[in-house]
């Protein structure tokens, strides 16, 4: 599963694409929801509600 | 407490009621939960599933509520990226459906892989040439992209709203939510189509197997077509359902209408990539594999398996629906789009049925009869498990949260009648006030 890591991992090219598009699609949806709870967290000490 | 919950401007049955129906579907499930139970603590023995039969009841169920939420990536495709904005009356329900679909298709998995406990081997000591593995990855990241798109419904409850991080939270997630759409629409894309190439690539499989674009088989293709095009049509049959029970409209006409001229487009194409791909398995996939089309449709006493599954497949639920719902007349009247989002929905269930269980029963040796199976209760009863699951998770959501942005307006809760005296006191001083609006001493 992870590079190095894992003894099973083989530098070939099921291994990349496979898990290259597991860790692309994790990556977006980890970097999204960051994203919300910072801002959202900003937000909230800041007072801002433009909300509606 | 309770009605503290309720979103505002809308009515909701008296709690007793509410419990009630919990506790009648709360039966059913706990049901689920003891056959689920007697499987994890005893085995796959409890199963009739044999030598032939690898994958079963369950992973039909797996397969088929897998396409009856295509709708939640579907309906978020249209609506966040191609713009479709008149959705947004709908997507919620669609994502609830859509998080119920897959929440149910992973404890069905759970159930069926017999030691969930190494369930995460999938990903761990991932199989890399296994189209299964892919399955697994992107039904995983699809869940969490479906979790991500309830979040915020939950968040809009009217108590948890009160919170300002919650509600800075849930306008967060709005803000930048084509990119979780357009993210589970590219996951579901290769899942669902994932699903389909299991079939397609079992060379030694006859009925199953399809020639290939690149790596991947036709059926490939032909499932995420079907999700897509079917996902919305259960969308619009649940929502209908729950009008139904509800006693109210929930969502206007124009837009179930949109959804349903969509979902019949693409099942109309999707029908006629089918109708081609079944003439050419037969004409040429088929007959190179040393067989003709009819060795799979008869000769096969101990099985229920005639012509007659393929034409109620392609036939009445892919081709009438299709017919009904790319015409004007057909979505507008009530009976006919009931009929054919029933139709529809049926017809992708049986297609995956056909695709996982009758390639299945077909003997793979000259010597060897068709192969039977009937599920164990316990199998029924995990299989019903997610319905009642679903159903408590509905009731549950269609109580607490906003799911229906046009309720309130389609449903305008009247103002209670003033008390009889103070009707009175009011009649009383309109005698007082001969010219009307004026005020006894104007007057």
């Amino acid at each position: 599963m992870f590079p190095v890591i894992s003894f099973e991992w083989v530098w070939d090219m099921s291994h990349m694409v496979f898990h290259g598009g597991l860790w692309y699609a994790l990556s977006i949806i980890g970097m999204g929801m960051t994203y919300c709870i910072i801002k959202a967290a900003y937000d909230t000490f800041k007072g801002t509600d433009d909300h509606h | 407490m309770d009605s503290a919950l309720i979103p505002d401007g809308v009515k909701r049955c008296p709690i007793w009621q509410f419990g009630l129906a919990i506790a009648v579907v709360g039966a059913v499930l706990l049901w689920g939960v003891f056959a689920m139970l007697l499987v994890w603590i005893k085995g796959l023995n409890q199963t009739n599933m044999n030598n032939a039969y690898g994958f079963a009841l369950w992973i039909w169920a797996d397969l088929g509520v897998i396409a009856l939420g295509g709708g939640a990536f579907f309906t978020g495709l249209m609506r966040y990226v191609f713009g479709k904005d008149e959705l947004k009356y709908i997507i919620n329900y669609a994502v609830l459906i859509g998080f119920i679909c897959y929440s149910s298709a992973l404890l069905i998995l759970a159930i069926d892989i017999g030691q969930p406990l190494r369930g995460w081997f999938i990903f761990w000591h991932a199989n890399v040439h296994s189209m299964l593995t892919e399955v697994a990855f992107c039904l995983t990241c699809y869940f969490g992209v479906l979790c991500i798109e309830y979040l915020p419904l939950i968040l809009e409850n009217k108590q948890v709203d009160r919170v300002p991080f919650f509600h800075n939270l849930s306008h967060n997630m709005h803000e930048i939510m084509v990119v979780f759409a357009a993210t589970g629409a590219f996951l579901s894309f290769f899942h669902q189509g994932s699903l389909g190439g299991v079939s397609g690539v079992l060379f030694g499989r006859p009925f199953g197997y399809r020639e290939h674009i690149f790596i991947w088989p036709y059926t490939f293709f032909l499932f995420t077509w079907s999700a897509a095009a079917c996902g919305p049509c259960f969308t619009i049959l649940v929502t209908k359902l729950t009008e139904k029970i509800a006693g109210k409209k929930l969502v206007k006409d124009n837009v179930i209408e949109l959804l349903a001229k969509i979902a019949g487009w693409m099942l109309a194409t999707y029908v006629i990539a089918k109708l081609i791909d079944t003439w050419y398995w037969a004409t040429v996939t088929a007959p190179s594999k040393g067989h003709v089309m009819m060795d799979f449709y008869t000769n096969n006493p101990d099985s229920v398996y005639g012509i007659w599954i393929l034409i109620l497949e392609v036939g009445v639920c892919g081709v009438l629906p299709a017919l009904i719902l790319i015409t004007d007349k057909g979505r507008k009247t009530p009976a006919t789009l009931w009929t054919a989002v029933i139709l529809a929905s049926l017809g992708v269930l049986l297609n995956r049925w056909v695709m996982v269980l009758q390639v299945l029963a077909v003997p793979v040796m000259p010597f060897e009869a068709w192969s039977t199976y009937f599920p164990s209760w316990q199998e029924i009863a995990t299989t019903i498990l997610p319905v009642a699951y679903g159903v408590i998770l509905v009731l549950i959501s269609y109580r607490y949260l906003p799911i229906f942005p046009q309720e309130a307006e389609l449903n305008p809760i009247e103002e209670p009648a003033p008390p009889a005296e103070t009707a009175e006191v009011t009649e009383k001083n309109g005698e007082l006030a001969p010219e009307g609006e004026l005020a006894p001493a104007e007057a």
